[in-house]
């Protein structure tokens, strides 16, 4: 066991308000590094709503996001803009109504996600458009990278196809890839398991698994379906009416009385199936 | 499109009742007003009743609150086809009236007074945008099922273009290229073929900002005002020529479309049409006013014409001096210099068509496809959704204003009045036409709007009628343009799969 690291996300006091609705009221938590952590709690909740506090869609009321980024140094989310969280704080995220390039083809949707490096390579446009080198090598290692992350969710072979063609299921793993395709040190999944079945399910949980195992990417994982919940993260917060109500192991939350009221309005044995 | 019956449910009687009491209130707040008139007692009755006018407001509200619960309720089609139809019959008639004062079918307009008129057709004119924006978008929503087999649709077609435009395209590039030495080519045709390639250069330029980044702009004849009276201005003031001034032109007009970027980008859609219509109508006024600097409606004149390295085509060059004909040692024909016209501009259309399409595959290319297609994911990746517009503005921009330049010279003469919303309408269907970021479609759809009815002058009062009756017929059964077809700028079959299980330069 490696000596405990401090943790790369950690909120505090975190509140966001809509006029007069609350919809996070003093949320603190921490993200440990390269684990994942599920945030779960019962609809409206305010689960996306921190999801969008950390990504820069929202600026939130109040509170600190501090991210420690291994190469960057600390980033505090709540002031940078939206399109600055993914480029210089490593956060990517995915959609809890799945956003792809549906026009575009699943390898171009995998290459704008790589859109600042390229751009970089490009010379800004200009170097290339003059024939200036290097673009055509960081083209390459840009589709290099997006066949190995279609490789790992086998869409290899319908990389060419529109996204917007592909089954719902493969909709769902491709914009989780794409979400990696921009190199993130911490990757926020908005409910990636809605709408699979078992099977994929499964194959959703390996995928989350070897991104965490073997890319040492931080996860926050939204998810309404328990068993994936217990099964793959290893820390969990519950929030209820936008106030944090638990925070622990999945062990402990399962048997939180906290969490099973919020969950089933009385106290039962077992939190949802 | 079978799939009407299964989207969300219309509810009729409720938009029937919405309009008709909608229509209640204007007769109530129009009898007083319009109906009733106080006139001089001397020559009749103190107050005439005239029911006419109230009965046609009361009916083009009725009308016009009931489209728009069909476009609410998700029912653009209809709407856009009576809207359309319309606008086009009420804006010819009232050209037709202004042009030949003829009274026959001014009878048909609802109101007597003019003014009244224009504002019902342009509200016709955004309520056919808008359903047509919808239209559209509701291509991208259909269920699952309706969507495949238009995909498939089009993707057959789409696949049979490609291979079509393969060799369509170089041919159609070779009988542009000998266009002028054709036999049965004469000035009259050879200057429609200036027109039209001018209109296919403002299109692939236009198709830019619409086609690739998805920005519905109104006002693009702004830039190409720009960059007209930018080489009119460079050139009258400081006595430069064509081809110094070109480049000043684009960057002028390309500055001019930050100008307009940076305030309306955060704006989406139909806002931004309407911003962008109004930013072409502010440059024309200004055009029409500042007469100390811009001679207002009387126009620039004495522009210098092209020149072919420094050689004029004048019959009579200055003492001491070249020119084409003399400097080739040919006889001197009026023509010559027609036909450099048409070169110069198919020269500049072919870079603008060279020039969009290698960008397409770069970055920038790619992140303005995206944003048209999903801007918030964009945000979310990382791609910067104000500056990436602003280049897709500045550089469609860019090419308005060559296309401008091009324009001034060809003329010798420019005035405001060249620069009218109706150019801005013109080249924004030769793209919408054409298939949103199809090139090819953009030519195609030039010579349909542009060629023809130039061709077929004679059929005048029929030119608005014919262009008018093939708009809605696209709009029916192409909503998404005649060759709306994307193939990707990259594929990953023409790359040779590396070491594919191998993490490429795996963080740790
Ligand atoms: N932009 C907004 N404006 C106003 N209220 C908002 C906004 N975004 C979210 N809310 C409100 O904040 C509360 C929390 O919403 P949020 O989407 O975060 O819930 P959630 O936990 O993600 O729920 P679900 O499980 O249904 O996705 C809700 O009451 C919602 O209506
Ligand atoms: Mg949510």
């Amino acid at each position: 066991m490696s000596p405990p690291q401090p943790a790369l996300l950690t909120v505090e006091h975190l509140t966001m308000r809509f006029g007069g609705l609350v919809a996070i009221d003093d949320v603190s938590f921490e993200a440990p590094r390269a684990k994942i952590t599920a945030i779960i709690g019962p609809n409206g909740a305010g689960k996306t709503t921190v999801f969008n506090c950390l990504t820069g869609f929202y600026k939130p009321t109040a509170g600190r996001l501090a991210l420690r980024h291994p190469q960057r140094g600390e980033c505090l989310l709540e002031r940078m803009e939206g399109h600055a969280i993914p480029a210089t704080a490593g956060v990517a995220r995915t959609f809890q109504n799945i956003r792809l390039f549906p026009g575009m083809s699943v390898l171009e949707n995998l290459l704008i996600a790589q859109h600042n490096v390229l751009m970089r390579a490009s010379g800004y446009t200009i170097g290339a458009l003059l024939g200036l080198g290097r673009y055509a090598a960081a083209e390459q290692r840009a589709i290099k990278r997006a066949r190995y992350w279609l490789d790992r969710v086998g869409l290899v072979d319908r990389a060419d196809w529109n996204a917007g063609n592909l089954p719902y299921g493969d909709q769902r793993r491709l914009e989780i890839v794409r979400a990696m395709c921009i190199e993130p040190v911490l990757l926020c999944l908005d409910e990636p398991a809605a709408g699979l079945n078992p099977r994929e399910s499964a194959e959703l949980n390996a995928l989350l698994s070897f991104i965490r195992d073997e890319h040492k990417v931080t996860l926050l994982l939204i998810e309404h379906d328990m068993s994936v919940v217990m099964e793959i993260s290893d820390h969990v917060v519950v929030l209820d009416y936008g106030r944090k109500i638990a925070d622990g192991t999945p062990d402990a939350i399962r048997n939180d009385p906290a969490v099973i009221r919020a969950y089933l309005g009385e106290p039962e044995e077992e939190a949802r199936p | 499109m079978h799939a009407n019956h299964a989207r969300t449910p219309f509810d009729l009687g409720a938009a029937l009742k919405d309009a008709g009491l909608v229509a209640g209130i204007v007769v109530l707040l129009t009898v007083a007003l319009v109906g009733a008139r106080v006139q001089d007692i001397s020559s009749g009755p103190p107050v005439v009743f005239r029911f006419d006018d109230v009965i046609a407001a009361a009916l083009l509200a009725f009308v016009g609150r009931f489209a728009i619960a069909l476009l609410r309720g998700g029912r653009p089609r209809p709407v856009l086809i009576a809207a359309l139809a319309f606008a086009l019959g009420l804006s010819a008639i009232l050209v037709h009236g202004v042009t030949s004062a003829g009274p026959g079918l001014t009878r048909l307009l609802p109101f007597a007074s003019p003014v009244i008129n224009w504002v019902i057709a342009i509200a016709a004119w955004i309520l056919s945008a808008r359903a047509a924006w919808l239209q559209w978008h509701a291509t991208s929503t259909l269920d699952a099922e309706a969507r495949e087999a238009r995909e498939a649709r089009m993707d057959r077609l789409g696949a049979m273009v490609q291979t079509w435009a393969r060799f369509f395209g170089p041919l159609l590039l070779g009988v542009a290229v000998v266009l002028p030495f054709l036999p049965g080519i004469d000035r009259r045709l050879l200057d429609i073929a200036i027109l039209v390639v001018t209109y296919i250069m403002l299109g692939w330029g236009l198709n830019i900002v619409v086609g690739l980044a998805g920005l519905l702009d109104l006002g693009y004849v702004a830039f190409y005002a720009v960059g007209a009276y930018s080489y009119a201005l460079l050139a009258l003031y400081f006595d430069l020529g064509f081809w110094t001034c070109l480049p000043f032109a684009g960057i002028m007009a390309a500055f001019a479309g930050i100008l307009l970027g940076f305030p309306v980008l955060r704006l989406r859609g139909d806002y931004l049409a309407i911003v962008t219509l109004g930013f072409g109508e502010m440059i024309r006024i200004i055009l029409l006013n500042w007469y100390t600097f811009t001679n207002g409606p009387d126009g620039l004149s004495g522009i210098p014409r092209p020149t072919l390295f420094g050689l004029p085509f004048t019959a009579n060059p200055p003492e001491g001096q070249a020119s084409f004909h003399s400097f080739f040692g040919l006889e001197y024909s009026p023509l010559d210099r027609i036909v450099f016209l048409y070169y110069v501009i198919l020269g500049l259309a072919l870079v603008t068509n060279l020039f969009t399409l290698r960008i397409r595959k770069l970055p920038v290319g790619r992140a303005w496809e995206a944003l048209r297609e999903d801007e918030i994911a964009c945000r979310s990746l990382g791609v910067h959704p104000r500056n990436t517009k602003l280049t897709a503005f500045a550089i469609g921009a860019m090419f308005g204003g060559f296309g401008g330049s091009f324009f001034a010279t060809r003329q010798g003469f420019v005035s405001p009045e060249s620069f009218t919303f109706i150019e801005s309408a013109m080249i924004l269907a030769i793209v919408v036409l054409g298939g949103m970021g199809s090139q090819i479609g953009v030519v195609f759809a030039a010579i349909l709007l542009i060629g023809l009815p130039e061709v077929f002058r004679e059929l005048n009062q029929y030119r608005m009628l014919a262009f008018g009756l093939a708009m809605v017929a696209i709009m029916v059964w192409r909503p998404r343009g005649l060759l709306a077809h994307r193939e990707p700028t990259v594929r990953l079959a023409d790359h040779a799969p590396g070491a594919a299980d191998a993490a490429p330069e795996m963080r740790t």
